[in-house]
Protein backbone atom coordinates (compact mmCIF):
# COMPACT_ATOMS: atom_id res chain seq x y z
CA UNK A 1 0.00 0.00 0.00
CA UNK A 2 3.11 2.62 0.59
CA UNK A 3 3.88 2.25 -2.89
CA UNK A 4 0.13 3.05 -4.07
CA UNK A 5 0.60 6.41 -1.83
CA UNK A 6 3.66 7.09 -3.20
CA UNK A 7 2.60 7.13 -6.77
CA UNK A 8 -0.52 9.26 -6.37
CA UNK A 9 -0.57 12.49 -7.53
CA UNK A 10 -0.47 15.57 -4.87
CA UNK A 11 -3.36 16.05 -2.38
CA UNK A 12 -4.81 12.70 -3.44
CA UNK A 13 -5.41 10.01 -0.44
CA UNK A 14 -5.41 6.45 -0.50
CA UNK A 15 -8.17 4.79 1.97
CA UNK A 16 -9.09 1.32 2.67
CA UNK A 17 -12.46 0.25 2.85
CA UNK A 18 -12.90 -3.11 4.56
CA UNK A 19 -11.93 -6.75 4.60
CA UNK A 20 -14.02 -5.96 7.78
CA UNK A 21 -16.31 -3.05 7.04
CA UNK A 22 -19.88 -3.76 7.86
CA UNK A 23 -21.12 -2.23 3.91
CA UNK A 24 -19.16 -5.05 2.28
CA UNK A 25 -20.82 -7.87 3.44
CA UNK A 26 -17.88 -10.20 3.73
CA UNK A 27 -14.33 -10.04 3.42
CA UNK A 28 -14.03 -7.83 0.66
CA UNK A 29 -10.84 -5.55 0.76
CA UNK A 30 -11.07 -2.20 -1.34
CA UNK A 31 -8.39 0.13 -1.94
CA UNK A 32 -9.99 3.76 -2.56
CA UNK A 33 -8.19 6.51 -4.19
CA UNK A 34 -9.27 9.83 -3.55
CA UNK A 35 -9.56 13.37 -4.26
CA UNK A 36 -11.24 14.96 -1.55
CA UNK A 37 -14.22 13.12 -1.42
CA UNK A 38 -14.45 11.76 -4.93
CA UNK A 39 -13.31 8.35 -5.88
CA UNK A 40 -10.79 8.63 -8.39
CA UNK A 41 -10.62 4.84 -8.66
CA UNK A 42 -11.46 1.75 -6.46
CA UNK A 43 -9.56 -1.77 -6.61
CA UNK A 44 -10.68 -4.49 -5.11
CA UNK A 45 -8.80 -6.99 -3.11
CA UNK A 46 -10.24 -10.86 -3.35
CA UNK A 47 -8.87 -13.37 -1.48
CA UNK A 48 -9.81 -13.55 2.13
CA UNK A 49 -11.92 -15.96 1.91
CA UNK A 50 -10.13 -18.09 -0.96
CA UNK A 51 -10.65 -21.70 -0.66
CA UNK A 52 -9.43 -22.76 -3.63
CA UNK A 53 -12.84 -24.58 -4.32
CA UNK A 54 -12.00 -25.67 -7.84
CA UNK A 55 -8.59 -27.17 -6.73
CA UNK A 56 -11.12 -29.29 -3.90
CA UNK A 57 -13.15 -30.18 -6.38
CA UNK A 58 -10.51 -32.47 -8.45
CA UNK A 59 -10.14 -34.47 -5.68
CA UNK A 60 -14.32 -35.16 -4.58
CA UNK A 61 -16.46 -37.36 -6.81
CA UNK A 62 -19.56 -36.59 -8.69
CA UNK A 63 -21.49 -36.69 -6.07
CA UNK A 64 -19.68 -34.94 -3.22
CA UNK A 65 -18.55 -32.10 -5.08
CA UNK A 66 -22.13 -30.05 -5.20
CA UNK A 67 -22.08 -29.97 -1.39
CA UNK A 68 -19.30 -27.78 -1.55
CA UNK A 69 -21.36 -25.35 -4.13
CA UNK A 70 -23.69 -24.24 -1.33
CA UNK A 71 -20.48 -22.19 0.56
CA UNK A 72 -20.03 -20.32 -2.92
CA UNK A 73 -22.66 -17.94 -2.86
CA UNK A 74 -24.53 -19.22 0.52
CA UNK A 75 -27.27 -17.34 -0.64
CA UNK A 76 -28.06 -19.14 -3.85
CA UNK A 77 -26.94 -22.10 -2.20
CA UNK A 78 -29.80 -24.63 -3.85
CA UNK A 79 -29.33 -22.71 -7.69
CA UNK A 80 -25.56 -23.67 -7.02
CA UNK A 81 -26.47 -27.24 -6.38
CA UNK A 82 -28.97 -27.06 -9.42
CA UNK A 83 -26.01 -25.65 -12.15
CA UNK A 84 -23.72 -28.90 -10.60
CA UNK A 85 -26.73 -30.98 -10.93
CA UNK A 86 -27.45 -30.53 -14.45
CA UNK A 87 -23.79 -30.07 -15.93
CA UNK A 88 -23.39 -34.08 -14.39
CA UNK A 89 -26.77 -34.74 -15.36
CA UNK A 90 -25.58 -33.59 -19.34
CA UNK A 91 -22.51 -35.64 -19.20
CA UNK A 92 -24.07 -38.83 -17.55
CA UNK A 93 -27.49 -38.33 -20.17
CA UNK A 94 -29.81 -38.69 -16.52
CA UNK A 95 -33.14 -38.11 -17.44
CA UNK A 96 -34.60 -36.44 -14.56
CA UNK A 97 -38.23 -36.90 -13.28
CA UNK A 98 -40.70 -34.63 -13.92
CA UNK A 99 -41.82 -34.45 -9.84
CA UNK A 100 -37.84 -33.32 -9.13
CA UNK A 101 -38.37 -30.65 -12.17
CA UNK A 102 -40.90 -28.67 -10.73
CA UNK A 103 -39.86 -29.09 -6.83
CA UNK A 104 -36.47 -28.02 -8.02
CA UNK A 105 -37.45 -24.60 -9.68
CA UNK A 106 -39.56 -24.38 -6.60
CA UNK A 107 -36.77 -24.64 -4.67
CA UNK A 108 -35.05 -22.43 -6.73
CA UNK A 109 -37.61 -19.41 -6.56
CA UNK A 110 -37.70 -19.65 -3.19
CA UNK A 111 -34.39 -19.14 -3.07
CA UNK A 112 -34.13 -16.16 -5.21
CA UNK A 113 -36.71 -14.67 -2.85
CA UNK A 114 -34.85 -14.99 -0.08
CA UNK A 115 -31.98 -13.96 -1.53
CA UNK A 116 -33.54 -10.57 -2.68
CA UNK A 117 -35.17 -9.92 0.55
CA UNK A 118 -31.94 -10.52 2.46
CA UNK A 119 -30.28 -7.78 -0.46
CA UNK A 120 -33.14 -5.54 0.24
CA UNK A 121 -32.36 -5.53 4.14
CA UNK A 122 -28.92 -4.65 3.55
CA UNK A 123 -28.94 -2.51 0.83
CA UNK A 124 -31.32 -0.63 2.72
CA UNK A 125 -29.37 -0.69 5.53
CA UNK A 126 -26.26 0.38 3.51
CA UNK A 127 -27.62 3.89 2.69
CA UNK A 128 -28.95 4.27 6.28
CA UNK A 129 -32.19 2.98 6.96
CA UNK A 130 -31.91 0.87 9.83
CA UNK A 131 -35.70 -0.81 10.32
CA UNK A 132 -36.11 -2.54 6.64
CA UNK A 133 -33.47 -4.77 7.86
CA UNK A 134 -35.75 -6.04 10.42
CA UNK A 135 -38.28 -6.47 7.94
CA UNK A 136 -36.79 -8.33 5.35
CA UNK A 137 -35.17 -10.89 8.09
CA UNK A 138 -38.60 -11.49 9.40
CA UNK A 139 -39.98 -12.48 6.04
CA UNK A 140 -36.70 -14.07 5.11
CA UNK A 141 -37.45 -16.38 8.24
CA UNK A 142 -40.41 -17.79 7.21
CA UNK A 143 -39.16 -18.78 3.72
CA UNK A 144 -35.50 -20.24 6.03
CA UNK A 145 -38.17 -22.52 8.29
CA UNK A 146 -39.46 -23.98 4.76
CA UNK A 147 -36.59 -24.90 3.56
CA UNK A 148 -35.79 -26.29 6.81
CA UNK A 149 -38.76 -28.84 7.13
CA UNK A 150 -38.18 -30.30 3.67
CA UNK A 151 -33.70 -29.51 3.29
CA UNK A 152 -33.18 -29.99 6.54
CA UNK A 153 -30.81 -26.96 6.43
CA UNK A 154 -31.05 -23.71 6.49
CA UNK A 155 -28.65 -22.01 4.97
CA UNK A 156 -26.22 -24.80 2.87
CA UNK A 157 -28.74 -26.89 1.77
CA UNK A 158 -27.01 -29.75 0.00
CA UNK A 159 -30.92 -30.86 -1.87
CA UNK A 160 -30.37 -31.25 -4.95
CA UNK A 161 -28.35 -34.06 -6.29
CA UNK A 162 -28.09 -35.77 -9.45
CA UNK A 163 -30.67 -37.15 -10.95
CA UNK A 164 -33.31 -35.39 -9.16
CA UNK A 165 -33.34 -34.17 -5.24
CA UNK A 166 -31.83 -36.13 -2.07
CA UNK A 167 -36.07 -36.44 -0.41
CA UNK A 168 -39.71 -35.84 -0.96
CA UNK A 169 -41.54 -32.72 -0.06
CA UNK A 170 -42.05 -32.10 3.19
CA UNK A 171 -46.33 -33.08 3.31
CA UNK A 172 -46.58 -29.37 5.02
CA UNK A 173 -44.50 -27.80 1.95
CA UNK A 174 -47.02 -26.69 -0.17
CA UNK A 175 -49.49 -25.74 2.55
CA UNK A 176 -46.77 -23.39 4.17
CA UNK A 177 -45.75 -21.95 0.94
CA UNK A 178 -49.12 -20.67 -0.20
CA UNK A 179 -49.57 -19.18 3.22
CA UNK A 180 -46.03 -17.90 3.03
CA UNK A 181 -47.11 -15.95 -0.52
CA UNK A 182 -50.49 -14.55 1.04
CA UNK A 183 -48.23 -13.08 3.73
CA UNK A 184 -45.72 -11.86 1.53
CA UNK A 185 -47.95 -10.19 -1.01
CA UNK A 186 -49.29 -7.24 1.42
CA UNK A 187 -45.66 -7.29 2.54
CA UNK A 188 -44.23 -6.21 -1.10
CA UNK A 189 -46.35 -3.62 -1.11
CA UNK A 190 -45.16 -2.36 2.13
CA UNK A 191 -41.27 -2.73 0.83
CA UNK A 192 -42.51 0.10 -1.58
CA UNK A 193 -44.50 2.28 0.97
CA UNK A 194 -41.48 2.19 3.18
CA UNK A 195 -38.21 2.57 0.96
CA UNK A 196 -38.69 2.25 -2.69
CA UNK A 197 -41.54 5.36 -2.46
CA UNK A 198 -39.16 7.40 0.06
CA UNK A 199 -37.95 10.75 -1.72
CA UNK A 200 -34.22 10.15 0.62
CA UNK A 201 -33.92 6.90 -0.97
CA UNK A 202 -34.23 7.84 -4.52
CA UNK A 203 -32.14 10.69 -4.24
CA UNK A 204 -29.24 8.40 -2.77
CA UNK A 205 -29.80 6.12 -5.83
CA UNK A 206 -30.93 7.83 -8.77
CA UNK A 207 -28.31 8.49 -11.35
CA UNK A 208 -25.35 7.00 -9.04
CA UNK A 209 -23.39 4.09 -10.38
CA UNK A 210 -24.64 4.30 -13.81
CA UNK A 211 -23.22 1.31 -16.07
CA UNK A 212 -24.17 1.87 -19.87
CA UNK A 213 -25.37 -1.05 -21.94
CA UNK A 214 -21.90 -1.57 -23.69
CA UNK A 215 -19.97 -1.70 -20.46
CA UNK A 216 -22.46 -4.23 -18.84
CA UNK A 217 -21.82 -6.14 -21.73
CA UNK A 218 -18.03 -5.61 -21.51
CA UNK A 219 -17.64 -5.94 -18.45
CA UNK A 220 -19.67 -9.45 -18.68
CA UNK A 221 -22.45 -8.52 -16.33
CA UNK A 222 -25.16 -10.89 -15.53
CA UNK A 223 -28.38 -10.28 -13.66
CA UNK A 224 -29.99 -7.92 -12.32
CA UNK A 225 -26.86 -5.63 -12.68
CA UNK A 226 -26.94 -6.26 -16.72
CA UNK A 227 -30.63 -6.33 -16.74
CA UNK A 228 -31.50 -3.02 -15.55
CA UNK A 229 -28.60 -1.30 -18.27
CA UNK A 230 -31.46 -3.62 -20.53
CA UNK A 231 -29.23 -6.13 -21.52
CA UNK A 232 -31.24 -9.32 -21.34
CA UNK A 233 -29.41 -12.04 -19.82
CA UNK A 234 -32.12 -14.30 -18.04
CA UNK A 235 -30.73 -17.70 -18.71
CA UNK A 236 -34.01 -18.72 -17.38
CA UNK A 237 -35.64 -17.49 -20.69
CA UNK A 238 -32.21 -17.62 -23.27
CA UNK A 239 -32.12 -21.09 -22.47
CA UNK A 240 -34.47 -22.69 -20.68
CA UNK A 241 -33.85 -25.57 -18.25
CA UNK A 242 -36.33 -27.75 -15.81
CA UNK A 243 -39.99 -26.34 -16.32
CA UNK A 244 -38.99 -22.75 -17.08
CA UNK A 245 -39.99 -22.31 -20.70
CA UNK A 246 -43.45 -23.97 -19.16
CA UNK A 247 -44.12 -21.06 -16.96
CA UNK A 248 -45.76 -17.66 -17.46
CA UNK A 249 -43.47 -15.05 -16.03
CA UNK A 250 -41.06 -12.25 -17.27
CA UNK A 251 -37.63 -10.72 -17.63
CA UNK A 252 -37.61 -7.88 -15.52
CA UNK A 253 -35.48 -5.10 -17.23
CA UNK A 254 -34.65 -1.69 -16.68
CA UNK A 255 -33.00 1.62 -19.28
CA UNK A 256 -31.89 3.58 -16.23
CA UNK A 257 -28.53 1.43 -15.77
CA UNK A 258 -28.34 3.41 -12.18
CA UNK A 259 -28.47 2.22 -8.58
CA UNK A 260 -32.04 2.81 -9.20
CA UNK A 261 -32.94 1.09 -11.68
CA UNK A 262 -30.70 -2.31 -10.15
CA UNK A 263 -33.00 -1.71 -7.26
CA UNK A 264 -36.54 -2.03 -9.21
CA UNK A 265 -35.37 -5.22 -11.01
CA UNK A 266 -34.78 -7.03 -8.15
CA UNK A 267 -37.99 -5.65 -6.72
CA UNK A 268 -39.70 -6.59 -10.18
CA UNK A 269 -38.05 -10.09 -9.79
CA UNK A 270 -39.21 -10.94 -5.96
CA UNK A 271 -43.00 -10.44 -8.12
CA UNK A 272 -42.18 -12.69 -11.12
CA UNK A 273 -40.35 -15.47 -8.61
CA UNK A 274 -44.02 -15.40 -6.56
CA UNK A 275 -45.75 -15.54 -10.07
CA UNK A 276 -43.81 -18.62 -11.42
CA UNK A 277 -44.11 -20.51 -7.23
CA UNK A 278 -47.75 -19.80 -7.60
CA UNK A 279 -48.11 -21.52 -10.70
CA UNK A 280 -46.34 -24.89 -9.71
CA UNK A 281 -47.68 -24.74 -6.53
CA UNK A 282 -50.76 -27.04 -6.80
CA UNK A 283 -48.82 -28.62 -9.65
CA UNK A 284 -46.14 -30.71 -8.61
CA UNK A 285 -46.49 -33.83 -10.20
CA UNK A 286 -46.93 -37.40 -8.80
CA UNK A 287 -44.01 -39.92 -8.73
CA UNK A 288 -40.46 -40.17 -8.52
CA UNK A 289 -38.00 -37.41 -7.15
CA UNK A 290 -35.27 -38.94 -8.10
CA UNK A 291 -34.10 -40.96 -10.72
CA UNK A 292 -32.26 -44.53 -10.57
CA UNK A 293 -28.71 -43.60 -10.74
CA UNK A 294 -25.71 -46.05 -10.07
CA UNK A 295 -23.82 -45.36 -6.82
CA UNK A 296 -20.65 -44.35 -8.62
CA UNK A 297 -21.51 -41.65 -11.23
CA UNK A 298 -18.36 -41.84 -14.10
CA UNK A 299 -18.94 -38.96 -16.33
CA UNK A 300 -17.55 -39.60 -19.90
CA UNK A 301 -14.51 -38.15 -21.84
CA UNK A 302 -15.38 -35.28 -22.60
CA UNK A 303 -16.65 -31.40 -21.49
CA UNK A 304 -19.66 -30.48 -20.11
CA UNK A 305 -21.01 -26.51 -19.50
CA UNK A 306 -24.65 -26.08 -17.54
CA UNK A 307 -25.49 -22.16 -16.92
CA UNK A 308 -28.08 -21.46 -14.43
CA UNK A 309 -30.02 -18.12 -13.45
CA UNK A 310 -28.84 -17.55 -9.88
CA UNK A 311 -30.22 -14.41 -7.44
CA UNK A 312 -27.21 -12.55 -8.73
CA UNK A 313 -26.77 -13.63 -11.98
CA UNK A 314 -25.34 -16.34 -14.56
CA UNK A 315 -23.52 -18.88 -13.12
CA UNK A 316 -21.42 -21.55 -14.94
CA UNK A 317 -20.25 -25.26 -14.45
CA UNK A 318 -17.82 -26.62 -16.63
CA UNK A 319 -16.60 -29.64 -16.05
CA UNK A 320 -13.66 -31.60 -17.90
CA UNK A 321 -14.06 -34.84 -17.62
CA UNK A 322 -11.15 -37.79 -18.20
CA UNK A 323 -13.49 -40.63 -17.68
CA UNK A 324 -12.83 -40.58 -14.40
CA UNK A 325 -15.04 -40.95 -10.76
CA UNK A 326 -13.38 -37.46 -10.63
CA UNK A 327 -13.63 -34.30 -12.62
CA UNK A 328 -10.10 -33.08 -14.29
CA UNK A 329 -10.62 -29.43 -14.21
CA UNK A 330 -13.72 -27.53 -12.94
CA UNK A 331 -14.69 -23.95 -13.47
CA UNK A 332 -17.32 -22.42 -11.86
CA UNK A 333 -18.52 -18.98 -13.68
CA UNK A 334 -19.62 -17.22 -10.37
CA UNK A 335 -21.85 -14.03 -11.25
CA UNK A 336 -20.10 -11.96 -8.53
CA UNK A 337 -17.06 -12.28 -10.05
CA UNK A 338 -17.90 -10.48 -13.04
CA UNK A 339 -19.78 -7.96 -11.57
CA UNK A 340 -17.42 -6.87 -9.04
CA UNK A 341 -15.01 -5.73 -12.00
CA UNK A 342 -17.45 -3.14 -13.15
CA UNK A 343 -17.08 -1.70 -9.81
CA UNK A 344 -14.32 0.42 -10.88
CA UNK A 345 -15.85 1.86 -13.78
CA UNK A 346 -19.10 2.51 -11.86
CA UNK A 347 -17.96 4.23 -8.98
CA UNK A 348 -15.34 7.18 -10.25
CA UNK A 349 -16.00 10.24 -9.74
CA UNK A 350 -18.74 9.67 -6.77
CA UNK A 351 -18.47 9.54 -3.28
CA UNK A 352 -17.49 7.23 -0.75
CA UNK A 353 -20.96 6.91 0.46
CA UNK A 354 -22.47 6.65 -2.85
CA UNK A 355 -19.72 3.47 -3.47
CA UNK A 356 -21.39 2.15 -0.44
CA UNK A 357 -24.69 1.99 -2.14
CA UNK A 358 -23.28 0.91 -5.50
CA UNK A 359 -21.96 -2.33 -3.91
CA UNK A 360 -25.64 -2.78 -2.20
CA UNK A 361 -27.21 -2.94 -5.40
CA UNK A 362 -24.55 -5.05 -6.95
CA UNK A 363 -25.59 -7.76 -4.49
CA UNK A 364 -22.08 -9.23 -3.83
CA UNK A 365 -21.84 -12.61 -2.07
CA UNK A 366 -17.70 -12.53 -1.42
CA UNK A 367 -17.53 -16.19 -1.06
CA UNK A 368 -19.07 -16.41 -4.80
CA UNK A 369 -16.20 -14.27 -5.71
CA UNK A 370 -13.59 -15.18 -3.97
CA UNK A 371 -14.49 -19.55 -4.77
CA UNK B 1 -25.92 -18.05 -37.24
CA UNK B 2 -26.27 -21.88 -36.54
CA UNK B 3 -22.76 -23.89 -36.09
CA UNK B 4 -22.28 -24.86 -39.77
CA UNK B 5 -22.35 -21.13 -41.07
CA UNK B 6 -20.40 -20.00 -37.54
CA UNK B 7 -17.79 -22.44 -38.94
CA UNK B 8 -17.99 -21.71 -42.03
CA UNK B 9 -17.58 -17.72 -41.44
CA UNK B 10 -14.26 -18.52 -39.10
CA UNK B 11 -12.84 -20.28 -41.86
CA UNK B 12 -12.95 -17.51 -44.17
CA UNK B 13 -11.60 -14.90 -41.34
CA UNK B 14 -9.13 -16.55 -39.29
CA UNK B 15 -5.91 -17.73 -39.94
CA UNK B 16 -6.07 -21.72 -40.53
CA UNK B 17 -8.64 -22.54 -37.75
CA UNK B 18 -9.14 -26.05 -36.35
CA UNK B 19 -12.15 -27.48 -35.24
CA UNK B 20 -13.03 -29.08 -32.41
CA UNK B 21 -15.87 -31.88 -33.16
CA UNK B 22 -17.97 -33.17 -29.84
CA UNK B 23 -19.00 -30.36 -27.67
CA UNK B 24 -22.34 -28.79 -27.00
CA UNK B 25 -20.73 -25.53 -29.22
CA UNK B 26 -18.64 -24.33 -32.05
CA UNK B 27 -15.06 -24.71 -30.65
CA UNK B 28 -11.91 -23.69 -32.39
CA UNK B 29 -8.48 -23.70 -31.50
CA UNK B 30 -6.71 -20.68 -32.12
CA UNK B 31 -2.88 -19.71 -32.70
CA UNK B 32 -1.75 -18.34 -29.57
CA UNK B 33 0.33 -15.71 -31.99
CA UNK B 34 -2.67 -14.49 -33.32
CA UNK B 35 -4.86 -14.18 -30.71
CA UNK B 36 -4.99 -10.48 -30.41
CA UNK B 37 -5.67 -10.24 -33.74
CA UNK B 38 -8.47 -12.76 -33.86
CA UNK B 39 -10.30 -12.04 -30.80
CA UNK B 40 -10.49 -8.20 -32.39
CA UNK B 41 -11.90 -9.77 -35.27
CA UNK B 42 -14.39 -11.92 -33.23
CA UNK B 43 -15.44 -9.06 -31.38
CA UNK B 44 -15.69 -6.53 -34.45
CA UNK B 45 -16.71 -8.42 -37.38
CA UNK B 46 -20.81 -7.81 -37.64
CA UNK B 47 -21.78 -11.44 -38.61
CA UNK B 48 -20.22 -12.66 -35.83
CA UNK B 49 -20.20 -9.92 -32.80
CA UNK B 50 -19.27 -11.57 -30.20
CA UNK B 51 -19.58 -9.12 -26.92
CA UNK B 52 -19.39 -11.35 -24.19
CA UNK B 53 -17.02 -13.07 -22.89
CA UNK B 54 -18.49 -15.65 -19.47
CA UNK B 55 -15.97 -17.43 -18.98
CA UNK B 56 -12.37 -17.95 -18.91
CA UNK B 57 -10.68 -21.40 -17.79
CA UNK B 58 -7.25 -22.24 -17.93
CA UNK B 59 -6.13 -26.16 -17.97
CA UNK B 60 -3.23 -27.70 -16.92
CA UNK B 61 -2.86 -31.04 -19.49
CA UNK B 62 0.88 -31.92 -17.93
CA UNK B 63 2.21 -31.32 -21.51
CA UNK B 64 0.80 -27.98 -22.44
CA UNK B 65 -1.62 -26.01 -21.40
CA UNK B 66 -4.60 -24.67 -22.50
CA UNK B 67 -6.64 -20.97 -22.27
CA UNK B 68 -10.78 -21.58 -22.86
CA UNK B 69 -12.28 -18.52 -23.74
CA UNK B 70 -16.28 -18.94 -23.71
CA UNK B 71 -17.81 -16.02 -25.98
CA UNK B 72 -21.83 -15.37 -26.99
CA UNK B 73 -22.75 -12.63 -28.67
CA UNK B 74 -26.05 -10.42 -27.17
CA UNK B 75 -27.40 -9.86 -30.87
CA UNK B 76 -26.98 -13.02 -32.66
CA UNK B 77 -27.05 -15.47 -29.10
CA UNK B 78 -24.56 -17.59 -30.79
CA UNK B 79 -21.79 -19.07 -28.36
CA UNK B 80 -18.00 -20.03 -29.45
CA UNK B 81 -15.70 -21.58 -27.28
CA UNK B 82 -12.38 -20.82 -28.27
CA UNK B 83 -9.11 -22.71 -26.92
CA UNK B 84 -5.34 -22.01 -27.41
CA UNK B 85 -2.77 -24.03 -26.52
CA UNK B 86 0.85 -22.55 -24.58
CA UNK B 87 3.60 -24.55 -23.39
CA UNK B 88 4.13 -25.99 -20.47
CA UNK B 89 7.45 -23.96 -19.30
CA UNK B 90 6.62 -20.68 -20.43
CA UNK B 91 2.84 -20.25 -20.94
CA UNK B 92 2.68 -17.03 -22.70
CA UNK B 93 0.21 -15.19 -24.40
CA UNK B 94 -1.42 -11.80 -25.72
CA UNK B 95 -4.30 -10.37 -23.14
CA UNK B 96 -7.51 -9.22 -24.49
CA UNK B 97 -8.65 -6.94 -21.59
CA UNK B 98 -8.92 -4.27 -24.14
CA UNK B 99 -11.66 -5.64 -26.17
CA UNK B 100 -13.68 -7.74 -23.49
CA UNK B 101 -12.33 -5.34 -19.87
CA UNK B 102 -14.12 -8.63 -17.80
CA UNK B 103 -10.96 -10.12 -18.75
CA UNK B 104 -9.10 -7.93 -16.97
CA UNK B 105 -10.22 -9.96 -14.07
CA UNK B 106 -10.57 -13.62 -15.53
CA UNK B 107 -6.88 -13.16 -16.57
CA UNK B 108 -5.23 -12.29 -13.64
CA UNK B 109 -7.32 -15.27 -12.33
CA UNK B 110 -5.52 -17.43 -14.48
CA UNK B 111 -2.13 -16.21 -13.97
CA UNK B 112 -2.34 -16.01 -10.16
CA UNK B 113 -3.81 -19.80 -9.87
CA UNK B 114 -2.14 -21.04 -12.82
CA UNK B 115 0.81 -18.68 -13.99
CA UNK B 116 0.13 -18.43 -17.26
CA UNK B 117 1.21 -14.74 -18.52
CA UNK B 118 -0.91 -12.38 -20.02
CA UNK B 119 1.67 -9.88 -22.37
CA UNK B 120 0.55 -6.50 -22.25
CA UNK B 121 -2.12 -6.95 -19.17
CA UNK B 122 -2.78 -3.18 -17.71
CA UNK B 123 -2.05 -4.78 -14.18
CA UNK B 124 -0.72 -8.62 -13.47
CA UNK B 125 -0.68 -9.44 -10.60
CA UNK B 126 -1.80 -12.06 -7.71
CA UNK B 127 -5.85 -11.69 -7.18
CA UNK B 128 -6.63 -14.49 -4.61
CA UNK B 129 -3.32 -15.86 -3.10
CA UNK B 130 -0.95 -13.15 -1.19
CA UNK B 131 1.47 -10.95 -3.44
CA UNK B 132 4.31 -13.26 -2.09
CA UNK B 133 3.17 -16.47 -2.57
CA UNK B 134 5.26 -19.24 -3.78
CA UNK B 135 4.08 -21.36 -7.13
CA UNK B 136 0.63 -21.87 -9.10
CA UNK B 137 -2.26 -23.65 -7.24
CA UNK B 138 -4.46 -24.97 -9.58
CA UNK B 139 -1.15 -26.85 -11.13
CA UNK B 140 -1.41 -30.44 -11.37
CA UNK B 141 2.18 -30.45 -10.37
CA UNK B 142 1.37 -28.45 -6.95
CA UNK B 143 2.24 -29.33 -3.65
CA UNK B 144 2.10 -27.52 -0.56
CA UNK B 145 2.27 -29.81 2.59
CA UNK B 146 0.71 -27.09 5.18
CA UNK B 147 -2.53 -26.05 3.23
CA UNK B 148 -3.58 -28.90 1.42
CA UNK B 149 -5.13 -31.81 2.68
CA UNK B 150 -4.88 -34.80 1.20
CA UNK B 151 -8.23 -37.24 0.67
Amino acid sequence: MIEEVGTTELGELVVNLGPQHPSTHGVLHLVITLSGETIKKVEPHLGYIHRSIEKMCESLSYRQFIYVTSRMDYLSSHINNHGCALCVEKGMQIEVPPRAKVIRVLMDELTRLASHQLWWGAMAMDVGALTPFFHAFREREAINDIMEKTCGARLTMNYMCPGGVSFDLHPDFQKEVKAFLAFFRGKLDEYDELVTDNVIFQGRMEGVGYLSREAAISYGCSGPTARASDVSCDVRKLSPYEVYDQVRFEEVTGTGGDCFARYNVRMGEMRQSMAIIEQLIDNVPEGEFQAKTKAVLKLPKGEFYSKVETARGEFGVYIISEGATTPYRIKFRSPGFSNLSALDHMARGHKIGDLVAIMGTLDLVIPDIDR
Amino acid sequence: MNPQELKEKLEALLPSPTFEEGGEWTTVFVDPATWAGSARLLRTTKELDLDYLFCVTAVDWKTHFTMVFHLSSTTHRHTLVVKIKLDHEHPEVATVSDIWRTAEFHEREAYDLMGVVFTGHPDLRRLFMTDDWNGWPLRKDYEDPVNMIKL
